[in-house]
This record gives C-alpha cells, sequence and structure tokens, in this order.
C-alpha cells in the first residue's frame, strides 16, 4: 500500500496526548479552515511544533494517543499541517476512527526506541518501523482490514460513495 | 453463551448473533451533533448529498459549547447549523436550551435498548438510561446520518459492582473520579463499561449519567445500565413510556471486574492536568482556588446545583473567589428557580450563566487569568482546557467539594461544613 519516511517528533508528555494538546478549543470553535487550525496543532505542549513540522513529517507518542474530546479537527489538523502518520504504542478509540476516516494512517508500534528528529521509515503493508539512521526496526500491529479497505478507499465519505454505503467487507476484520 | 448489554444492543440492531470482537453494521437509532462539531458534519453530509437523516429517529443538533454565541467567528458556525436545521427540518437546541447531554435525554429522544452516536465525546452519558450511546468524530456521525447504519466492533464489557452507601456529602461524582483513579485514563478503552450492584439500584439517573458521562475518561465505548423501576419512572417523567429494557445475562462474557465498597468512600479531587490523577479532597486542604465553577455534562443537573446550595444555604463565597454556575438546561435552571436553590446560589456570590457548557471547553464565560487555580465539576482537567494554557491549574471535583472550596477559598473536604 504504502510506504513512508519522514522526520520524528516526541512530546511531553508522551502518554495520554488528549485532542486538547493536539488542537484546543480556543482555536477549534471559532477556525473551520484547516490550514489554518494547522498553525495551532500541538501548541499547548509544543509551541514551536506548527512552525517546524515538514510535510512528510512522523508524530511519534505512547500510550492512548487521542484521548478526550471527538473533535475531529484534531486529525484533520495534523494532516493538514503535513503530519504522514502517527506511531502511538495505543490510540483512544473516537481518535482511532476518526484519522482513518479522514485519511491519516496511525500505527501501533513499540515507540520507546525512536529519538525525536530521527528519520523513520513505515512500511504500512509489511507492519515494519525502522529508523534510517541507525539499526534498529521494529513490527507493528497489522492495520486492521477495515482500517486498511478506508485508506484505500481515501476516507470514509469516499467509500460510501464508491461502495454505495458500507462494504460488507468492513466486517471481516 | 449469554450476552451483555452492548453485545444484545449490537445484536438486536445488527440482526446477527454477534459476541465481543464481532464487527456489524448496525441500525443507528439517532444521532447528534454540537456546534463545536457541526460544521464537519454538514459539510460530509452535503458531499454525500443528503436530504435527510436515514436513523430510525433522525437526528438532533444542538447549539451549546459557545451559547450564546461570544463572537463574530462562531456566529458564522452558528448561522451554518441554523440554517441546515431549519432546511432538512431537523431538530435544533438553540441558545439557553442547554447542554446536549441533558437535552437530548430530556426531550425524551433516548430509550432503553437504543443505539445512540453523537459527534461528542460525552454521548456516552445516555448510557444512563440503558441505551448503548458513544461519542465519535463528525465524519461517522455523518456516515450514520447518511445511510442509517454505522458499522462497529463488539465491544468487551468489562463489569464495575459497586456496593454500600454514600456518606453524607460523598456522591457518584466522587465514586466517578475514584474509579478513573484506579483504572487510569485508557483502563476502558474500547470496552463497554456495566456498572452494578446495591449503590447503583439505589443512584438516581442524575448520578448514573456522571457515571456514565466520565467513563469516556477511560476510554469507554458505552456505558449501559441495567433498566430498573427508576429508569422507568425518570422515562415516564419525560414522556417515554416504556416497561422493560435490556439486562446483560449472568453467564454473559465480563472481562474484567472491579468491586467498590463505597461507603468508605471519601470526596476525591482529580489533580491538573490529568483525570486519573485522583487523590482525597483532604490530601489537598490549603490550596487556594481564585475560581470555581459548578456544571457540565457531568455535574450541572438539579440534584448536583441542589447539592451545592445546601452547602452555600446562608454562607458566602470567599472574598476574591469567583463562583460560577452553569446548568445543565432551561428546565434545570427553571427547577432551580422555582425551588429556591438559583437565589440561594445567587445569595451566596455565585454567578449564574446561560445553560450550556459554559466555561468547561474554554470558549466564554469565564476563561481564567494567567497563574490560576479552578477548581471545576467537569469532566477534564487538561492544560489549557478551559481557554488559557498559561500555568491555569484545574481541579476536578463534586458539587459539594466545589461549593465547601468556594466558601473557604480553598480546596476543602465538604465533609468538614456542618
Amino acid at each position: 500500500m504504502m510506504k513512508l519516511v519522514g522526520r520524528a517528533h516526541r512530546f511531553s508528555p508522551n502518554d495520554d496526548i488528549n485532542t486538547d494538546y493536539i488542537i484546543s478549543g480556543r482555536y477549534k470553535f471559532r477556525i473551520d479552515d484547516m490550514n489554518e487550525l494547522a498553525k495551532h496543532v500541538m501548541e499547548d505542549i509544543a509551541p514551536d511544533f506548527a512552525a517546524n513540522v515538514r510535510p512528510g513529517d512522523i508524530v511519534v507518542a505512547g500510550r492512548n494517543f487521542g484521548c478526550g474530546s471527538s473533535r475531529e479537527q484534531a486529525p484533520r489538523a495534523l494532516k493538514a499541517a503535513g503530519v504522514s502518520a502517527v506511531l502511538a504504542e495505543s490510540y483512544a478509540r473516537i481518535f482511532y476512527r476518526s484519522a482513518f476516516n479522514v485519511g491519516l494512517p496511525l500505527v501501533e508500534c513499540e515507540t520507546g526506541w525512536i529519538r525525536n528528529g530521527e528519520i523513520v521509515s513505515v512500511d504500512l503493508d509489511e507492519g515494519v518501523v525502522s529508523s534510517q539512521e541507525r539499526d534498529m526496526r521494529v513490527s507493528a500491529a497489522k492495520v486492521p482490514k477495515a482500517m486498511q479497505l478506508l485508506l484505500e478507499d481515501g476516507g470514509l465519505a469516499p467509500h460510501l460513495k464508491k461502495h454505495a454505503g458500507f462494504a460488507r467487507e468492513l466486517t471481516e476484520g | 453463551m449469554g450476552k451483555t448489554i452492548a453485545e444484545k444492543v449490537l445484536a438486536d440492531h445488527s440482526g446477527t448473533d454477534c459476541h465481543a470482537g464481532d464487527i456489524v453494521i448496525a441500525a443507528v437509532d439517532l444521532c447528534m451533533s454540537q456546534d463545536g462539531t457541526s460544521t464537519m458534519m454538514i459539510r460530509e453530509l452535503e458531499d454525500l448529498g443528503f436530504s435527510h437523516p436515514m436513523t430510525r429517529k433522525g437526528m438532533a443538533m444542538v447549539i451549546d459549547h459557545s451559547a450564546p454565541c461570544p463572537s463574530l467567528e462562531v456566529a458564522k458556525v452558528h448561522g451554518l447549523i441554523r440554517s441546515f436545521a431549519r432546511m432538512r427540518a431537523i431538530p435544533l437546541f438553540d441558545v439557553g436550551d442547554g447542554v446536549c447531554h441533558q437535552v437530548i435525554p430530556e426531550a425524551g429522544l433516548v430509550a432503553p435498548g437504543d443505539l445512540v452516536v453523537g459527534a461528542d465525546s460525552h454521548t456516552c452519558t445516555y448510557g444512563a438510561l440503558n441505551a448503548c450511546a458513544t461519542g465519535l468524530g463528525s465524519t461517522d456521525v455523518a456516515a450514520a446520518a447518511f445511510t442509517g447504519k454505522l458499522w462497529l466492533k463488539v465491544p468487551m464489557t468489562q463489569s464495575i459492582v459497586v456496593e454500600g452507601g454514600f456518606a453524607r456529602n460523598v456522591g457518584p461524582k466522587d465514586l466517578a473520579l475514584h474509579v478513573t483513579g484506579i483504572l487510569g485514563a485508557d483502563g476502558s478503552t474500547y470496552r463497554s463499561v456495566e456498572y452494578s450492584g446495591a449503590a447503583i439500584e439505589s443512584m438516581g439517573i442524575d448520578g448514573r449519567m456522571t457515571l456514565a458521562n466520565m467513563s469516556v475518561e477511560m476510554g469507554a465505548k458505552f456505558c449501559p445500565f441495567e433498566f430498573d423501576e427508576t429508569t422507568s419512572v425518570w422515562l415516564r417523567s419525560k414522556g417515554v413510556d416504556v416497561d422493560d429494557g435490556v439486562l446483560s445475562d449472568d453467564d454473559a462474557d465480563v472481562e474484567s471486574s472491579l468491586d467498590v465498597d463505597v461507603s468508605d468512600l471519601v470526596p476525591k479531587v482529580a489533580r491538573p492536568h490529568r483525570v486519573d490523577d485522583v487523590c482525597d479532597a483532604s490530601d489537598l486542604a490549603g490550596i487556594r482556588v481564585d475560581q470555581v465553577f459548578i456544571g457540565t455534562c457531568t455535574n450541572g443537573r438539579s440534584s448536583d446545583l441542589r447539592a451545592a446550595a445546601s452547602i452555600l444555604k446562608g454562607r458566602h463565597v470567599k472574598k476574591g473567589v469567583r463562583l460560577i454556575v452553569a446548568p445543565a438546561s432551561r428546565a434545570v435552571l427553571a427547577d432551580a428557580i422555582e425551588n429556591g436553590v438559583a437565589s440561594e446560589l445567587v445569595r451566596s456570590g455565585a454567578v449564574i450563566v446561560a445553560p450550556g457548557c459554559g466555561p468547561c471547553v474554554g470558549t466564554h464565560a469565564g476563561i481564567p487569568s494567567d497563574g490560576e487555580t479552578v477548581l471545576s465539576t467537569a469532566n477534564r482537567n487538561f492544560k489549557g482546557r478551559m481557554g488559557n494554557s498559561n500555568d491555569v491549574s484545574i481541579f476536578l471535583a463534586s458539587p459539594e467539594t466545589a461549593a465547601a472550596s468556594a466558601v473557604k477559598g480553598e480546596i476543602t473536604d465538604p465533609r468538614e461544613v456542618r
């Protein structure tokens, strides 16, 4: 399906990065242009991130990434900022669905070894995450079939158009 | 093998004999959105060629997160929502009606056994009425409105058995914080949480809503309570005439369980900036507060305002402390006016702001200043949550702890108030 290469960005805190931290309520209620929102992504925990992030960069975190509010502005603003994927040890469920719905791939893998600023590559088909700078690689959890299907279709809305509703394959795991 | 409430509701809505782990395409009864999530939902629906909701009971939209409108930018969003709702004949709860998770149940839109999806994470609150309700992103809710269905993974169920009786000035919020402190911010991820036991059987719907509401702070998908006489009486008062609901089977496959006896539970507080960083209120005695907020979909209901007023009556908020109260709905405010609770709150020094989400989400009506400390009855204390991330500390507690702390000007165990 695809191979992504990008610079890793790590944050403090590492675990439980909630959607308020991804995009604050200060902005999300009044700005509906995702490119504008992208200028404030991660602002409350990493004020320099929005200015430094480059297209293709990869967000790296620990457990329970995307917990809290259901705001879909969170995955959309990350995507608009150029983030190509998120690598985390686990995800909160609303964010998990929404990210694939809007075409932002999430990868579940061990992330403790990834250094801030390191160039990493992600092979979504093979389920392998590796460093481009060191001899480090880990296998990632397989992206569930339903999520793969949504990614291939370009998100949930294109999926519904293509299949005139939900494809039966979504229920196959 | 028997089934849990989540398995029964999803089996019923998908026409399958599903169990935890299966993925089903389920018919959705109701979908909802609020003013912070509707814009994206409307755009997705228009892109899909939407004409009317295919969900069994249609949809509902609520303007509550920034209500009344605080800015020109938000006015544009509200205008878009109103025109969309008018054109599609979708019920809209507008400024002053209250918080979505209070007005939708009050309007009789949720019934036992329903499958409800909402573009707001605290949609799980409706679990108090024996429904399976969950928060989703705007695109998922648009998909449900457009097709009448949604694909869902059937969740494992986690059982929490609560025995005993609450001590004076200790209640459901303290229990919710206690459980969140034990299980953690991802302790129920992808799970359906089922509370049961004597303390739940004797608990009113307001308290059950507080527990169901907070379940998403542990990552839960659903938090359905068993149907009982309390559910039935509450629903009848809202015009929903039902005699039975969905019960969990004794031999259902329940993943893990937690047993709590609330008899020795004490007032609890979540410290900044984590909902699961929970300690006893008495451990924090002496921490001064600048603002106290009573309200939200967690604790803005009639019983919450009554509990706060019972502590504030005849006392006054400490000089220099701001006490902001946001009733959860127009009905809650009217109730507070009619039974004297509103005047007790106001005379004690509180300001009552419009029914709605108020300062919880940092849009208006109580953004703290730099360096301030806030004690709130809300469900989230993330850095920056109330609109200012500049050294603002938010503590979460019950309405009783909030009221006692407002009087003393510092975090106070409400059992100390005689």
